[in-house]
């Protein structure tokens, strides 16, 4: 490895290496553009190959499989009734709702924490994060791109599960059309697309997730701290929601409205609600989306 | 770094407790937000009429007035209900009170601390006490009157408080409005249901029943007169009751057969007495949710005081003595907005339409128990000169069949558990789910599906022919509303009705169902079940058989009542659609003028240092808590120099590189690499390559992939990466294609100076390159930055390797406690500090620099 004739071999490959090219009038080297540092598809490299973001998604790709697969066991002792439990053998549209109102509450809520929590913290414990920022790449952009591809794959997995439990709901059930738990029965295709508001409601809800995970994640070196923040965060304030006694104040509560995707089930569908959860969830997204670039773009970086 | 980490603690530690007690504050305020004008309480012993035996009576009665307002204020009594006392009603009247009305809140004879027995509402009795309470009202100053001796008055009150309103309105013409909720018409109807109708109903939930006395409602009537004689200082069977009624009472309950004497008492108890006496203005609040006084009760009370010309509005609500959602805020604001526009005149316009409220208006909001939808229609069907409900013929299917009632009632089906609402809502998760029937007690009919929905406000009927050889006839309906497949049945508010018929053979009755509010979903279908037991009514105690089919048209007669549903209050979303929008236009301006102001400005540039590779001016960094890292630190570093950057451990050296990376903002001064000042973020970084504080790889990622991602996150293009150029330097070989979490300390380190030199910058910073390398890899090291420098290109490195410094640097520069002790060229730096001719060293003279200024 030391031998003399590599070392040579190196010293001639720098003597022979050009002068470095007139600078540009901001100072950047030649070929540098601030637009294009960081982009998209390099992060999306950085986040994609790392095997914990293999793992959810495929998880999320598993889980109902096997859980239409439980179901499909114990059909005979299923009882009639209005739960969505209740109904997820009808059919494809059912179980997929079945899977979507078991898993929106904690399993959603970890997968996008998971994702938008750790993206920056990560960086921080490798201490890459000097790095890249040093190359250099503006500190608004870095987050920039950073939460838009990490709250990209929360999405995929947003869309993965309900996929994936609508195939699995098909081969086990069948494609039939779905019962909603008033009683009311809707066609395949408007049941499809009522699935469809289901998880884009979904994706505006989480937003408030993602704020969240990402300003801790921007405050801490350490991954975990951010996603278990956020977490916890998001379990008290479900708790604080089943407090009566708070009356008014638990509307303005983050997580009130999470249950609200139910009423795209409703006969007609019921927007009142869903758009006060969207709204709410924007409005936290944004301060706290706020809160995060103003500590980042002041921060000293010391990981 | 101690004293920093320290102070910032503080200040999240600080901020944490002011965000906590913002929170908790805010909470609290926000709960405790009916604050208003003090309010006083008055407690008096009122004498009134005497008992029968002669003793006295005094009620204990509390008057409740706030400060301020006009000096004549309308007055209202607030009439409790059965078992319960004055103290059950103070929010209330504190409520009411800071509106400005003078509250009398009493407690019944009979109850709690007021003496005398219970007459149930008698008129010369409890009656008589109110009229005597209004006497009271007028006598006072602050009361507003109507004529001498005539206050004006309203009365409001739940059940027994009730119908007290509705009997004292009916016996006293004084009383200007009247609010009664969840009562009854006629206590012997309700106490002994009757459903078998003459005729078609009058109104949605009203019917003139046959002339027979109808089933003992057994628990119910045993929950009333058990809180009434229930007392632990006078264990006695008839407690506090009135004789009369105890003796009538006991005498019926013993038989389930209501006697004369009773019959007689009840009647007097009964607003149906006195409805055409009654000209206040009246509120009917009515529960949906109520098997003790259904809204058929309430029906015939609207009805009844309507029918003389007196406005009234009626009201069905979702709660009632069942259990369910009492709507208290709703019916509280109903309440206070009658008595504002009859007893304060204040211009409150008239709304006298009929309000029902329906089911949860999404499935979202039945979840969480957000308010429910009310329907309205302007008139109630039937009252006040409307025409009567029109009513439409489903047909049912079933033929005759045979139902066995037991002997003595047992088994019994369980509909309800009359005084356990709230208990039996819980364990059932307000469920309505039908409990299973009792095989061989029920007869049941069933309509075909809807195919629309069909919202049913009010009670259904059905022609019904019965048969049978026992002496007389005992039977209960119910009306269960059916799902699709092998959804399970429900029935609605747990209501049931019963027949009672006093012979028996072969006759054809009008069954009228449970009044009902409910929207029949397309594919549901409706399922009359008529069966011979109920646990919560008295049966007879003779076993027998009934045979039962339909009759008529043999069908089931619904009502069509037009009922819109009223406006939601989307204030709230409004409200807060604007709050968003202007909050993301908010951050919108400010990430705009932020964006604005950082934009490379022409200061920025000194155009005379433009070929000089960094200068640093007067550097300072200060952090919080006071600590000083980097004072004053002011150097040169020019083309082709290899610049030492030299001092012990806390000197300052990494904070110094730091800032010229643009990771940490110097407190003072700044740092001009070719003439650009230094930012996070800054332009002129691209020309620049760094190995700081360790490697910074990514551990999933081959050597290759790292390097290859590093510098396809800079956005340049590939061909001026010199990526093989940089792999031969760092010289790993095969080892580059492995992961980077497979390698050790020195193979990380090489890559990272690899990284450092991607591009081949034209300003090479490394801290500690040689850390973590063997002898022979640090000389190779060594070589390649004296190559780099001859390039053209300059590098810094920071060591503490001093005699590694002394082989490959050709400038030094010394710091100690984030001070410059020495800067120039090598040879300067080592000479300046010799003594005698014996040539220093580099080690010595830092030593002595350093040691000199400690």
């Amino acid at each position: 490895m030391s031998s003399t004739s590599t070392s040579r071999g190196v010293h001639d490959l720098l003597r022979a290496a050009p002068p470095p090219p007139s600078a540009a009038a901001d100072g950047s080297a030649a070929g540098w553009s601030a637009s294009r540092t960081l982009p998209l598809r390099v992060e999306l490299v950085r986040q994609w190959k790392r095997r914990r973001t293999q793992l959810v998604l495929a998880g999320l790709a598993l889980f109902p499989l096997v859980l239409a697969a439980l179901f499909a066991r114990n059909r005979d002792a299923a009882t009639g009734g209005t739960r969505f439990v209740d109904l997820a053998t009808g059919g494809a549209v059912n179980f997929a709702l079945f899977v979507v109102f078991a898993s929106s509450t904690l399993l959603i809520v970890v997968v996008v924490a998971l994702f938008c929590g750790d993206t920056v913290a990560s960086e921080a414990q490798w201490s890459s994060l000097k790095y890249l920022l040093a190359s250099p790449v503006g500190r608004s952009r870095l987050l920039r791109q950073k939460l838009v591809v990490s709250f990209g794959l929360a999405l995929s997995g947003l869309v993965i599960l309900p996929a994936s439990a609508l195939l699995a709901g098909g081969l086990f059930f069948g494609f039939g059309p779905a019962r909603t738990p008033l009683g009311s029965v809707i066609p395949t295709g408007e049941a499809l697309f009522r699935l469809g508001i289901v998880i884009a409601y979904l994706a505006i809800s989480m937003l408030f997730v993602a704020a969240l995970a990402f300003f801790l994640g921007v405050h801490t070196d350490a991954p975990l701290g951010a996603v278990g923040g956020a977490v916890m965060l998001v379990i008290v304030s479900t708790i604080l929601d089943q407090v009566e006694d708070l009356g008014p104040v638990r509307q303005i509560l983050p997580t009130h409205y999470i249950g609200a995707w139910v009423d795209a089930f409703n006969d007609p569908v019921v927007w009142s609600d869903m758009a006060r959860g969207a709204i709410l969830s924007t409005a936290y997204a944004a301060v706290l989306l706020a809160l995060a670039w103003r500590k980042f773009l002041r921060k000293d970086v010391l990981s | 770094m101690i004293a920093w980490l320290r102070a910032s603690r503080t200040r999240a530690v600080v901020s944490a407790l002011v965000a906590v007690a913002l929170v908790v504050g805010g909470v609290w305020l926000l709960a405790g937000r009916g604050s208003g004008p003090a309010v006083a309480e008055q407690v008096l012993r009122v004498p009134v009429g005497p008992e029968p035996d002669g003793i006295p009576v005094e009620l204990d009665v509390a008057v409740y007035t706030a400060e301020g307002g006009a000096a004549q204020k309308p007055a209202v009594m607030l009439a409790h209900g059965f078992g319960g006392q004055r103290q059950d009603l103070v929010e209330q009247a504190r409520r009411l009170a800071q509106e400005g009305y003078v509250v009398l809140t009493w407690t019944a004879r009979g109850f709690g601390q007021s003496g005398g027995r219970i007459h149930l509402n008698a008129p010369g009795y409890e009656v008589a006490d109110a009229e005597q309470l209004v006497d009271l009202l007028a006598e006072r100053d602050d009361v507003r009157l109507d004529a001498a001796g005539d206050p004006r008055v309203g009365i409001a009150g739940g059940s027994y408080g009730g119908a007290i309103a509705l009997l004292a309105a009916g016996y006293d013409g004084r009383i200007d409005a009247i609010a009664p909720r969840i009562t009854w018409n006629d206590l012997a109807q309700s106490l002994f249901p009757q459903f078998a109708a003459d005729g078609e109903p009058q109104t949605a939930a009203e019917f003139q029943p046959v002339g027979e006395p109808g089933v003992f409602k057994k628990l119910w009537a045993g929950v009333f007169f058990g809180s009434g004689s229930a007392s632990s200082t006078d264990p006695t069977v008839c407690g506090r009751f009135a004789d009369d009624v105890c003796a009538a009472y006991s005498a019926s309950a013993a038989t389930g057969v209501p006697t004369p004497e009773i019959l007689r008492l009840l009647e007097a108890s009964s607003p149906a007495s006195v409805l055409d006496r009654i000209e206040a203005p009246t509120l009917l609040l009515q529960g949906q949710a109520d098997s003790l006084f259904p809204l058929s009760e309430g029906d015939a009370n609207a009805r009844g005081i309507a029918a003389g010309g007196t406005p009234v509005k009626l009201v069905w609500f979702a709660g009632g003595h069942d259990g369910g959602d009492q709507e208290d805020e709703r019916l509280d604001a109903l309440t206070l907005a009658w008595f504002d526009r009859y007893l304060r005149d204040d211009g409150t316009p008239e709304d006298t339409r009929f309000e029902a409220t329906g089911q949860a208006a999404s499935l979202f909001g039945a979840r969480t128990g957000a308010d429910p939808q009310v329907l309205a229609a302007d008139q109630a069907p039937g009252i006040a000169g409307a025409p009567q409900p029109q009513r439409v013929d489903v047909a049912l299917s079933g033929g005759p069949q045979t139902v066995v009632a037991p002997a003595g009632g047992n088994p019994a089906q369980v509909s309800s558990l009359p005084g356990l609402g709230a208990v039996v809502s819980t364990l059932l998760r307000g469920s309505q789910r039908a409990l299973p029937d009792i095989p061989g007690q029920s007869a049941t009919f069933e309509t075909a599906p809807f195919e629309q929905t069909f919202t049913l406000v009010g009670s259904a009927t059905a022609d019904v022919r019965i048969s049978t050889d026992a002496p007389d006839v005992t039977l209960f309906a119910r009306l269960l509303d059916v799902g699709p497949g092998d959804a399970e049945a429900v029935l609605p508010n747990r209501l049931v009705t019963t027949v009672r018929l006093a012979e028996g053979g072969d006759q054809t009755v009008r069954v009228v169902l449970p009044a009902i509010v409910r929207e029949i979903q397309p594919g549901h279908a409706l399922r009359l079940v008529v069966t011979t037991t109920d646990q919560a009514y008295a049966m007879p105690a003779s076993p027998r058989t009934y045979d039962v089919s339909l009759a008529g048209s043999s069908s089931l007669s619904l009502p069509v009542v037009a009922m819109t549903p009223l406006p939601s209050d989307n204030a709230g979303l409004i409200a807060g659609s604007v709050i968003v929008a202007l909050l993301l236009a908010g951050i919108a301006v400010v990430a705009v003028v932020v964006r604005r102001r950082s934009r490379h400005v022409a200061e920025d540039v000194d155009p005379e240092l433009v070929d000089v590779p960094l200068v640093v001016r007067s550097l300072g960094k200060e952090y919080a808590g006071g600590f000083r890292a980097v004072s004053d630190v002011s150097f040169r570093v020019d083309k082709g120099q290899v610049l030492g950057l030299l001092g012990p451990n806390g000197a300052g050296k990494t904070t110094v590189l730091r800032m010229l990376l643009g990771l940490i903002r110097p407190s003072e001064g700044e740092l001009l690499v070719f003439g650009h000042r230094v930012t996070p973020g800054a332009p002129v970084l691209s020309r620049l390559g760094a190995f700081v504080e360790g490697p910074g790889l990514l551990p999933h990622l081959s050597g290759r992939a790292n390097l290859e991602l590093f510098w396809r996150a800079t956005g340049r293009p590939m061909e001026e990466a010199y990526l093989e150029t940089v792999l031969e330097v760092a010289g790993l070989g095969a080892d580059v294609e492995r992961k980077v979490r497979t390698y050790s300390q020195g193979m990380r380190a090489r890559i990272a100076i690899a990284q450092a030199m991607l591009g081949l910058p034209e300003l090479l910073v490394l801290d500690e390159p040689t850390n973590g390398l063997d002898p022979p890899q640090i000389r190779e090291v060594r070589e390649v930055l004296r190559t780099y420098a001859d390039t053209g290109r300059t590098v810094v490195v920071s060591s503490h390797l001093l005699a590694e410094v002394e082989r490959t640097c050709t400038h030094v520069v010394v710091m100690h406690r984030g001070e410059l002790v020495a800067a120039g060229p090598l040879d300067q730096v080592v000479a300046a500090d010799a003594e005698d001719a014996a040539p220093a060293d580099l080690e010595t003279v830092f030593l002595g620099l350093i040691g000199a200024s400690s």
